[in-house]
This record gives C-alpha cells, sequence and structure tokens, in this order.
C-alpha cells in the first residue's frame, strides 16, 4: 500500500516536467515530426497496457537494447524493481497528463505572452511568470489525473516488473494476488476499502486545490 | 527620436511608410485597414516585416538589410494595447511592478508613487483586473507600461475599445502624461478628436502609405489629407481663453479674432486647440447680417479639392487660423469660388463638442 502511495507518487511528480514540456511543445511549437510526438505520446492510452508492459520489458529489461546500457554505464536497473513499476506507471499517466496541461496551455491568451514581452520579459520569464501560473489549473487537475492513473494501474506494471511483494506489488497487484488465492477475499476487501479512501480524498484535495487557484486567477 | 522605414506585403494590401517619432505625442492617423497596427506590431517586436529598418536614437531595433530584429523584450518600448492584456493571475500592484523587474538598473523609470497618483488609481492596487471597469483596466494598463523605464511608449488604439464615458475619463490621462513625463509617445487612433485633443505631430496613413507628417494644424487643414475620408475632416484652430461669459459662453482668442465657444473647463490665458469640423462650416462671399451663428471669420480661399462625389473640400486662411469646409460643388460654382477669393466662414458656436477640444 505504501509502496503503492510512493510509486504514484514518484510517477507523477518525476513526469511532470517532462509533461509540461511536452505540452507546452505541442501546444505552441510547430516542428517537424509534430504529429509522431504527438502519436508516441497517446500510444499508451490507446495500446493494451500488457503490450506497452511487454515493450518496456523489451527495451528497459536488464537484456533489452536500452535497459542493458543503462546497466552496463550507470548501474541503472529497471525490470523488478520499484523504480520500474514508478516507469511504468508514469509512461501509461503520461498522455492524461499531457492532454489536462495541454489544453489548458493552448487556453493561455498569447496575447497576455506578448504583453509581458514588450514589457522586458524574456521567453523564459514570461513562460515563468504568465504561461505557467494561468496553466497552473490544468497542471494541477493532469498531476491528479496521473496520480490516479498510476495508483491504479495494472497490467504494464504486472508484465514489466511483476508482481513480488514488497518490492513490485501494487495495490491493484496485490488486490488481484488475493483474489487468486482461496480465502483471500477479506484481504483483498480491506485493500479496496483503502483503495477508495485514498482515491476519494485525491479527488477531494484536487477540488479544493483547484477551486482555489481558479478563484485567484480568474480573480472574478 | 524613433525613425521608422517599413515594407510589408499582406494579400492585397501593401504596406510602405516611412516617418519619424519626435518628441511629445506623436499620432498615428487613419482609418482600420490603413496600416496602423502592422506599423505598431513592427515597431514592438511582434511582427518582422518584409523589409524595413527602425532606429531609436542611436540604437537599431530591426535591419532587415544587416539582418537585425531586436526581440520585443529587449527593445524597452512600453506598450499599451487596445485590449488592456492586463496579467488576470496578478493584482493591480505586481502589474505595475511586473515591467520594473526587468527593467536594467539603473535605468531612468517614473516612480511609482507618481504614476499611480498621475492616474488616479492608488486605490485600486490590492484588487485583480477582473474586477475593474474598462477605464480602469486602460489606466493600469497606461501605468504598467510607463513604470518599465520605456524609451518610448506605444500606445495601439488605446481609447478605441471603450464607451464615450469612458473616453472621456482617459484622454486627460494621456494630456497628463504628454505634459508631464518626458517619454515620447506613438499613439495610434482613427479618431479626429483624440489628434485634437493629443497629437504634437500628426502621421496621416492612408491605404499603407503615409501621405503627410507635420503639425496637426497643418496636416488636418491640408484639404488633400483626408484618412478618414471627407465626411470627417476639419482644421485645428490654435486659440487661448480670454474670458468665460456669464451666460455660459467661453470667449477665445484665435490670432486676435474672438471666437464663441459652449462653456471650457480652461482657465483664462490658458491655450487650447479647436477642431471645427468641415460639414460645420457655412461659407459666404458677403459678411451674413442677422445670422445665428455668433462666429463669422473673414478671409481668402487657399485651396479647392473636389471629391469624387458632388462634394469639395474649400481650404480658407483666416486670421484665426486655417479652415476647412465642405460643400457642394455646385456651392463652389454658384458663389464662384476660386483660389484668392474672398468668402466668410460661419461657424455655429453649438457645433463645437468638448471632445474636440484639446490642450
Amino acid at each position: 500500500m505504501a509502496l503503492s502511495l510512493r510509486v504514484a507518487s514518484v510517477a507523477t511528480l518525476a513526469s511532470l516536467p517532462a509533461g509540461i514540456l511536452v505540452a507546452y511543445a505541442l501546444a505552441r511549437w510547430q516542428f517537424p515530426g509534430k504529429q509522431v510526438v504527438n502519436g508516441l505520446v497517446h500510444l499508451p492510452l490507446i495500446l493494451p497496457p500488457v503490450v506497452t508492459g511487454y515493450l518496456l520489458l523489451l527495451s528497459m529489461g536488464r537484456k533489452g537494447w536500452i535497459g542493458y546500457y543503462l546497466d552496463e554505464w550507470f548501474g541503472i536497473v529497471f525490470a523488478f524493481r520499484w523504480t520500474g513499476a514508478v516507469l511504468a506507471a508514469a509512461i501509461m499517466a503520461f498522455p492524461l497528463m499531457v492532454r489536462a496541461i495541454r489544453l489548458s496551455i493552448e487556453a493561455v491568451d498569447p496575447r497576455l505572452e506578448e504583453a509581458g514581452a514588450t514589457l522586458g520579459a524574456s521567453p523564459a520569464w514570461v513562460f515563468l511568470t504568465v504561461t505557467l501560473p494561468l496553466t497552473l489549473p490544468g497542471i494541477i487537475a493532469g498531476a491528479i489525473l496521473a496520480f490516479a492513473k498510476a495508483m491504479g494501474e495494472f497490467g504494464a506494471t504486472i508484465t514489466f516488473v511483476s508482481n513480488i511483494p514488497g518490492q513490485t506489488q501494487t495495490l491493484p497487484s496485490a488486490v488481484y494476488a488475493f483474489l487468486q488465492v482461496p480465502g483471500g477475499e477479506t484481504s483483498a476487501a480491506r485493500l479496496v476499502v483503502v483503495a477508495i479512501a485514498v482515491a476519494m480524498s485525491a479527488l477531494m484535495l484536487s477540488e479544493f486545490v483547484a477551486r482555489r487557484v481558479a478563484a485567484r486567477v480568474g480573480g472574478g | 527620436m524613433l525613425s521608422v522605414a517599413l515594407r510589408h506585403r499582406f494579400p492585397g494590401f501593401q504596406l510602405d511608410a516611412t516617418f519619424t517619432v519626435p518628441h511629445g505625442v506623436t499620432v498615428l492617423f487613419g482609418r482600420s485597414g490603413s496600416g496602423k497596427s502592422t506599423i505598431v506590431k513592427a515597431v514592438a517586436g511582434l511582427l518582422k516585416p518584409d523589409e524595413g529598418r527602425i532606429t531609436l536614437d542611436t540604437d537599431v531595433l530591426l535591419d532587415t538589410g544587416r539582418g537585425i530584429a531586436l526581440a520585443p523584450h529587449r527593445r524597452r518600448l512600453g506598450t499599451v494595447f487596445q485590449e488592456g492584456r492586463l496579467f488576470p493571475h496578478l493584482t493591480v500592484r505586481q502589474n505595475l511592478a511586473y515591467g520594473r523587474w526587468f527593467a536594467p538598473r539603473g535605468s531612468r523609470a517614473e516612480r511609482e508613487d507618481h504614476v499611480v497618483e498621475m492616474l488616479g488609481i492608488g486605490h485600486l492596487l490590492d484588487r485583480r483586473p477582473g474586477l475593474l471597469s474598462g477605464g480602469e483596466k486602460q489606466r493600469v494598463a497606461i501605468g504598467r507600461a510607463l513604470l518599465c523605464a520605456p524609451r518610448l511608449i506605444l500606445a495601439d488604439e488605446p481609447l478605441a475599445a471603450l464607451d464615450e464615458a469612458r473616453k472621456a475619463e482617459i484622454l486627460p490621462y494621456f494630456e497628463r502624461l504628454r505634459d508631464e513625463v518626458s517619454v515620447p509617445i506613438l499613439y495610434v487612433s482613427h479618431s479626429a478628436s483624440e489628434v485634437a485633443r493629443l497629437a504634437t505631430t500628426v502621421v496621416a496613413l492612408e491605404n499603407g502609405g503615409v501621405v503627410r507628417q507635420g503639425p496637426p494644424e497643418a496636416v488636418l487643414g491640408d484639404p488633400s489629407v483626408t484618412p478618414l475620408g471627407s465626411r470627417e475632416a476639419g482644421a485645428l484652430i490654435a486659440a487661448t481663453v480670454v474670458r468665460h461669459h456669464d451666460d455660459g459662453l467661453t470667449e477665445l482668442s484665435a490670432g486676435g479674432t474672438p471666437l464663441f465657444l459652449p462653456h471650457l473647463a480652461q482657465l483664462p490665458g490658458q491655450p487650447v486647440r479647436v477642431r471645427i469640423a468641415a460639414h460645420d462650416v457655412i461659407l459666404s462671399r458677403q459678411r451674413p447680417e442677422g445670422l445665428s451663428a455668433l462666429n463669422i471669420l473673414a478671409g481668402t480661399v487657399a485651396e479647392i479639392r473636389e471629391g469624387g462625389g458632388p462634394g469639395a473640400m474649400v481650404a480658407i486662411d483666416t486670421p484665426a487660423g486655417r479652415v476647412l469646409a465642405r460643400i457642394t460643388q455646385r456651392s463652389v460654382g454658384a458663389l464662384g469660388l476660386a483660389p484668392g477669393a474672398a468668402v466668410h466662414a460661419v461657424i455655429k458656436t453649438v457645433s463645437v463638442s468638448p471632445a474636440d477640444i484639446g490642450r
């Protein structure tokens, strides 16, 4: 359970900067291959999670074409570790996060960014002082969505890092494991209650934060 | 001084304009579609023209020939947009402080308290822009541009989105800006009364080209320069307030000739500039008798320009200054008007609107 929270939190926070960058690029930049990037980002949403997990295993596993070198050169191993569960959850949640942030970036009036530039702010400062604060509600919504998706991620996780109690056994895999053995229903039910509690509090927190931020940004 | 030379081609429209912006308020004057907004965007750096060179004093902001195009944030021009464009997530105080933050250290900026006092926005400082009225927003936008230590202020039709009452509320602030702040202002407008009230220099634009640049009296008094069409033409007369009469009239002196207008707020001795719409002027060969109009100026015809329709624009030089009259070509013939002919220009007192009186 604690592992699940940790996996989901790390997955969300670690992918947030990349999510903002990709969302900004998709919303505002014109570059060759934009549709390809867009497709790649959304692929995990469309592919069966098991396929995504298998692809991760092929590429990021110890003998995978990226994982091998990560292990050789940096000693970083994802397969069958909790970090692997983070990676799987992050990739599965990424499209949801990017979609939410991209929508809110597209809603920011570019004329306000122009105004920032005429007042002496460089593009980076315009992004930090105008675009980012105005996008905050979308970023929060995207992060909460990604967190929820990461908490519930099952298919890619179990394929990529298996279901090792204490190491890679996230909440959904634990529920699944309990349901596979006779008499495990009680334990499973306990976890289900916990899952509902976590999900509800995350939802309420996001509502609260989003409302606070919207009130600040909108100004009535 | 700002020097601008631009060439830019749009589908179906060609901009080719060259002008300078000396100190004071230079009004870029023309109807919508004449290229005003393109020029402002190019000066601000928000649009890259096909060809052009823009210099501010000794700094080159743009020189397409040498491949120089300074980014907007390096130009240090304060811009006031038509729609205000205040940052909705910041308070008024933070909006005002935004530009100062990025201004180079040691640059000369107006003091914030002076600007806040001048624009009368002290009571708004802790509010957010979403709760301000249109006029209040525009005052904050002026202050924000002023406080970024600009070398020039660009005002892109700052009053066009406001109703008449709000316009009347904001115009005096621009007049104070002109009189109290040393930063030159490039002010874009399609309103002749804004020219009358604010301009120290006018750049008249027609179909993407500059047709004339000069002092407003000379530009607006030229019958061939009608950026808004002859319907909107009108000359400017410079005058001094002499005294306020008990019956609500204000007596002015223009070149020694008395002029009577509806009551003005200015004190005796103060200079004013009055815009006299060409369609409000009646011409007469003899000095008319028994007429209700109070202002009758004797003068001579300087120039006549016949338009495409039945109208003609007649420029009359009077001791009070140049006056334009829009009359029919039939009347030109009936009166036998020609350059050098003596005429009297008749101006009704009440036809002069307070919005057309400036300085």
